[in-house]
């Protein structure tokens, strides 16, 4: 079971307190009557799924309720970094350098 | 640290039987409580203040009393206020007028949870057969208030004292919660 | 009851306090502090089973958790466990144990015969020999095999008792209590930490209680466990955790520990749990797991009276037992030695010590000398003799390349060493990788990966003192890594028990025929040297296909004991180095670990939360038929004088659309949203306009994916401007909750707008039925209940019973309904009296299933069961809830997908059967013809089939592909007894102008 860090908590809870709600930066299209049908289909259902660091939405469920983001290593599961939902995406690729890939 | 319960907030229930009575550990079913959900922005902070009696907490996992009034941060905009159950109407009223200019949810959740007062020198000991964040004193203090899970059900859990603790829980999930914690004091009994 | 091996004096066993047990029947004696295994070889057992597959005999081998032969099942409270190691349970007055895999006892088994047979068993034996014909796996093969082979039986009552959960957090976790354990928790909590210190054994100390050849700052390493023991538990910050098995590493320094609690325990107190499950969170962890001997890979090395050194050793200075009268020592490395010089000094013959190697350190040859020990250099165990125990070695002397006969060696027991093996199990379950160490000829831990150390003999640092100086310092290190600062514990010292030289791996050569014998290399799964090389020739060439193939280590060990013998094996099979060949990576569970403690407190009536509403003891009182809705006990009908349910779910249909019925509704989840923006919000997420909605209005809402189909619906009732009182599903309730938070948060974080679960704020009655009004009217004050001022679909705040309600004028059954919302700990209160007032209108209290067929009579959708996750609100003919002028809503976009206008998509429909009392099977099929060739496509599928009371007849509803157009048609329902014929009719029965719920 792995330890999250909330930001908003500010503490390290267990797994067991949240929930993964994949992919995050997806932003819904402001006007979704202007896209074509594969870019809706694209942001329904395509996520980049990589083999390294992932940008994820994340909540805290079962303590403050927030979502926020987190960068995880899908490699050894480890959580590089968590964010507030709002903040900017940090750069993978830096970190996919100091996970060491 | 003393307990920083005042005899009006969390009381046992007079009228209900004790969950459970041991030497190391009680568990008590507490009186009925007016239960606000307050959700608001910064703006509503000094306002809401105002009207309920104590601070809106800003800290993480803290909350404000006063004599007859609690405030638990739950979230970075939500907070549970807590009054005796007689001051429910009043404390509602209070809020929505002081708040009528600024963005602002006031709900009556007086009903939505239950609460049992568990404590003794076991206490901490009990409720980690459940809860999985650390009790001890140094990682959870006197005062800390947080949601969680007892196994499988969200609770909120409110450290009173050393040794006292208030847990809420949804009404329904009470028997739950309470019937597994009266399980695993069991064992307490054995010589 | 004498018990001819038990030593005059010594050990630890408490020899006031003898213990009567049984073992197959026969009433034997021990001591209290005997493990099973230490007792039955008191009496001078070492047959205690017979092995997996060729059913060979077999004898205690270990004195560890790492035992592979001596499984015995523990008849205790009327039922068995079975599978439990020997070497690890507790002598209790009174313990029954029967040892396992022999029919029909274990000195005569007829299953020896495979051993006979054994050419037909060769390696991958159930891969190669029981293909075909395939339908005999199932029915034959299996069956058979796994009557025949196989471990104990498993117990045949559920479980009686109960199991234990704590979530536990420290600084500093040391695992083991050998010596490095010790000292590193000494040396931890010194510092101030807080220390959990646990060991899979009863007794804290691991090879201190072993150890009589050393010294430890000058007294018996027992004394100092017992000082250090003593030491520990004064301080409040150490919790000390015996009998309790370090199981399960995971991420995070998360760790998994079962402690064994009442076990050992002759007549435990029942109140007490059997284990219970530490789930420990440590911010540092000390592996202290010590190291075990490596059995030899020699001819007929599994014969009872075989057994590791250090376990002979262990049994005489720990348990007061010697292993045998006139005992052999076959060794390839130093500590072996010490056996036979402690044994020598208890009086036992050492019948020799044959080592492989050819010149063994002088200092030990001329201790044996001393002893008048003989001694046989550069010499290897060719086989043994003896048929349920050994009665002679036959020794081999080294020539260059080959084997030499050098006779035959009587004895009653033979101890053998191959080295030492450090066990890095734990360390590998943490992810870790493990090196290859040239000099120890072994594999040890590698980098830390987690906040982690190893410290001692698993580390690969033999030797007392070596080892008790790695740990303090490991526990130090732990501590200042932990909380930043480290103690001054004074170091203790060791003399003697040094590390010794020497160690092999893989299988000795022999001068025997190779095709006639075994050398088992994986003994509790029958495993020889010589499957691991025919897997080699039959072009296994990963360990990991080596493994399967032969089973080698995949016994409960885990290979602890076989993977570096069959990893030398293979690589010499292979001619790759023992590196380039690799280790297969240990798993959790360390050791076995009950069924129990994982189930923990998760059954009978805590398996889940039980969720029961207001109004289930008045319900339960009338001998209610209760329904799992989610988590929540519904009350689903309620018979009455014997009635079966049809007929009680007829009768309750029939009474509420004559007169009226009383259902708790409390389970329907509820959000109040609340906000300037809180009607925006709901324009947003629901598929309805919800701007012009009038407070004091209510509006049925439904809920899409952004995909487009229907996830969720319910009524919404205005209660202010800036206030909405939002109905779910029951069952879709935390999902709706989850989902509008997800959007709020994430999408539309500038709304002003927030929203509150009420589910359990509220309890919710519903009084439907023409009586409906006159049976709420004298319960309500400040609404007016006229159908003027509060016609259908109106919600209004006033008072119930003298408490606050929230009173809806809503439908579910298409008669005049109200639901009634006070305040949930009022709700008894509110149904006792709704339920007297509604029995003296000849009303009814009903159950779920009466609500469902009262709304199928209407046609109105059930979410879940007329939507399955790929239905769009045109699909069940709900277009009219889409509020046509909306930019956007949550699936508007969704909608406009081209598989979602295309034609033939399926569409809901009423099926009416020609036989009016034949009601149809929800899920059956449906298809054009009442004889579809094989291979048709199905139309569609009933998703809504009752008996409808108010019709007279049944009635159904169905998705079919292009329903609507089928409307007058004939199709069919295909059925095992042949097709029913179905008209397709539009999907309402009843009251089709709404004129009973404008009422």
């Amino acid at each position: 079971m792995l330890l999250i860090q909330c930001p908003y908590c500010g503490v390290e809870r267990p797994e067991l307190e949240f929930s993964c709600r994949g992919e995050a930066h997806i932003a819904r299209p402001a006007d979704p009557s202007a896209t074509t049908d594969e870019q809706w289909a694209e942001y329904l259902y395509l996520r980049t799924n990589p083999k390294g660091v992932i940008a994820e939405r994340w909540r805290h469920i079962h303590g403050c309720g927030r979502f926020f983001n987190a960068l995880r290593d899908t490699v050894s599961d480890k959580f590089l970094m968590v964010y507030k939902a709002g903040e900017p995406k940090p750069d993978p690729a830096q970190f996919s350098k100091e996970a060491g890939r | 640290m003393a307990d920083i319960l005042t005899s009006e907030l969390y009381s046992a229930d007079s009228s209900q039987a004790p969950l459970l009575v041991l030497p190391d550990v009680t568990i008590m079913p507490a009186a009925p409580a007016a239960r606000v959900s307050l959700r608001c922005r910064e703006t509503g902070l000094a306002l809401a203040a105002k009207a309920f009696g104590t601070p809106i907490p800003q800290t993480p996992l803290t909350a404000e009393t006063a004599a007859n009034r609690a405030a638990f941060w739950l979230g970075p905009d939500e907070w549970m206020l807590v009054a005796p159950e007689s001051q429910l109407a009043a404390i509602l009223s209070d809020l929505e007028t002081h708040l009528d200019a600024v963005p602002h949810s006031v709900v009556d959740i007086s009903h939505r949870q239950d609460a049992v007062l568990v404590s003794g020198p076991r206490a901490g000991w009990l409720l980690n057969t459940g809860v999985p964040i650390d009790l001890h004193e140094s990682a959870f203090a006197v005062g800390t208030v947080t949601r969680t899970l007892f196994h499988k059900t969200p609770i909120m859990l409110w450290r009173t004292g050393p040794d006292s603790f208030v847990v809420e829980a949804w009404g329904s999930f009470m028997d739950y919660v309470t019937g597994l914690l009266v399980q695993s004091a069991e064992e307490l009994k054995a010589a | 009851m004498s018990q001819p091996f038990r030593i005059e004096k010594g050990g630890r066993i408490d020899r006031a306090a003898s213990l009567s047990f049984t073992f197959d029947g026969e009433r034997l004696s021990g001591h209290a502090g005997d493990t099973l295994a230490s007792a039955l070889l008191a009496n001078g057992i070492h047959l205690v089973g017979r092995s997996f597959k060729y059913h060979r005999p077999r004898g205690i081998l270990t004195a560890g958790s790492e035992e592979p032969n001596a499984l015995v099942g523990i008849c205790r409270k009327g039922d068995q466990t079975p599978n439990l190691r020997a070497t690890q349970v507790e002598v209790y007055e009174g313990l029954e144990t029967v040892s396992q895999n022999r029919f029909p006892s274990r000195g005569f088994d007829v299953g020896a015969v495979n051993d006979l047979l054994s050419p037909l068993f060769p390696a991958g034996f159930y891969y190669k020999t029981f293909m075909w014909p395939k339908a005999f796996w199932d029915r034959v093969y299996e069956p058979v095999i796994r009557a025949a082979a196989g471990l104990g039986n498993p117990p045949k009552n559920p479980d009686h008792d109960t199991y234990g959960n704590l979530y536990a957090h420290c600084d500093v976790l040391v695992i083991g209590s050998g010596p490095a354990g010790l000292a590193a928790a000494l040396a931890a909590a010194d510092s101030g930490a807080r220390v959990i210190l646990c060991d899979e054994q009863a007794e804290f100390g691991g090879s201190l209680l072993t150890e009589t050849a050393a010294t430890i700052d000058g007294t018996a390493p027992a004394q100092w466990v017992a000082d250090t023991l003593e030491k520990l538990s004064a301080n409040g910050n150490v919790t000390l955790l015996p009998r309790t098995t370090a199981f399960g590493y995971f991420a995070q320094n998360f760790v998994a520990l079962a402690q064994r609690i009442t076990d050992h325990v002759s007549e435990p107190d029942p109140r007490l749990p059997r284990e219970r499950l530490w789930q420990v969170r440590a911010r540092e962890v000390v592996i202290a797991a010590g190291a075990i001997e490596r059995p030899m890979v020699f001819p007929e090395n599994d014969r009872p009276g075989i057994m590791l050194a250090e376990a002979g050793r262990t049994y005489l200075n720990r348990y007061g037992v010697k292993v045998g009268h006139n005992v052999l020592v076959a060794t390839a490395c130093d500590t072996a030695w010490q056996a036979a010089f402690d044994l020598a000094d208890h009086g036992v013959t050492i019948a020799a010590i044959a080592d492989v190697r050819e010149n063994p350190p002088e200092a030990l040859q001329s201790i044996a000398k001393a002893r008048g020990i003989r001694v046989e250099k550069g010499c290897v165990v060719t086989g043994t003799t003896g048929r349920k125990r050994i009665s002679a070695a036959l020794l081999g002397r080294l020539r260059g390349n080959g084997v030499a006969a050098a006779g035959e060696v009587a004895c009653d027991a033979l101890l053998m060493s191959g080295g030492w093996t450090p066990t890095v199990s734990l360390y590998s379950q943490s992810r870790g990788k493990v090196v290859w160490n040239e000099s120890l000829g072994t594999f040890v831990p590698g980098q830390s990966v987690q906040n982690e150390r190893s410290a001692g003999a698993c580390l690969g640092i033999y030797g007392l003192n070596a080892a008790l100086e790695d740990g303090y310092a490991a526990g130090e290190n732990a501590a200042k890594a932990a909380i930043g600062r480290s103690g001054t514990v004074s170091r203790a010292q060791a003399h003697g028990a040094d590390a010794g030289e020497g160690g092999i791996l893989g299988a000795l050569p022999h001068d025997r025929d190779p095709s006639k014998v075994k050398a088992f290399v994986d003994y509790q799964n029958d495993v020889t040297a010589k499957d691991v090389k025919l897997a080699v020739r039959e072009g296994m060439h990963s360990i990991e296909h080596i493994k399967r193939y032969t089973t080698t280590g995949m016994a409960t060990d885990q290979g602890r004991l076989s993977n570096l013998n069959a990893l030398d094996i293979a690589s010499k099979a292979l001619d790759k180095p023992v590196t380039d060949v690799g280790l297969t990576t240990f798993r959790q569970p360390y050791t076995p670990t009950t069924f129990g403690i994982f189930a923990n407190i998760s059954r009978g009536d805590f398996f889940d939360p039980v969720r029961k509403t207001p109004s289930h003891d008045f319900v339960a009182g009338q001998d209610a038929a209760f329904e799992d809705v989610g988590q929540w006990k519904r009350a689903w009908y309620l018979p009455k004088d014997g009635e079966d349910m049809h007929q009680a779910v007829a009768r309750e249909c029939e009474t509420v659309r004559k007169s009226a019925g009383l259902f708790d509704a409390s389970t329907l989840g509820k959000i109040e949203v609340v906000g300037p923006d809180a009607a925006e919000f709901l324009e947003r997420m629901y598929t309805n306009p919800w701007k012009k909605l009038a407070p004091g209005r209510c509006r049925y809402g439904l809920l899409l994916n952004d995909a487009g189909f229907i996830i969720d619906d319910g009524v919404v009732g205005r209660l202010a401007e800036d206030r909405f009182h939002v109905t779910t599903t029951t069952g879709g309730a935390a999902h709706v909750f989850a989902t509008m938070e997800d959007y709020l948060q994430t999408e539309w974080p500038d709304l002003d707008v927030w929203i509150t679960s009420i589910t359990e704020q509220y309890a919710v009655c519903a009084v439907q039925g023409p009586k409906a009004r006159d049976i709420i009217a004298p319960f309500v004050e400040g609404i007016d209940l006229s159908a003027d001022a509060f016609p259908h679909m109106s919600v209004g705040s006033g008072t119930f019973c003298g408490v606050p309600c929230r009173l809806f004028r809503i439908s579910f059954t298409g008669e005049l309904g109200f639901e009634v919302n006070v305040p949930r700990r009022h709700g008894k209160m509110v149904w006792d009296k709704l339920a007297k007032a509604v029995a003296e209108q000849e009303g009814v209290i009903y159950g779920t299933e009466t609500m469902h067929v009262l709304r199928a009579d209407k046609g109105y959708i059930i979410v879940g069961q007329e939507t399955d996750g790929t239905v769009t609100p045109d699909d069940v003919g709900m277009n009219w809830a889409i509020g046509k002028n909306k930019a956007d809503f949550v699936g508007k976009r969704g909608l406009a997908r081209p598989d979602l206008v295309a034609g033939g998509r399926k569409q809901l429909v009423g099926l009416l059967t020609k036989d009016p009392k034949v009601v149809l099977e929800e899920g059956a099929q449906v298809t054009k013809l009442a004889n579809p060739p094989a291979g048709t496509p199905a139309e569609g599928h009933v998703t809504s089939a009752y008996h409808s009371p108010a019709m007279g007849r049944s009635i159904a509803l169905a998705l079919v592909k292009d329903g609507r157009r089928l409307t007058g048609e004939t199709l069919n329902i295909p059925m095992p007894n042949g097709a029913i014929p179905v008209e397709v009719v539009e999907p309402f029965f009843y009251d089709k102008e709404g004129a009973r719920l404008n009422g």
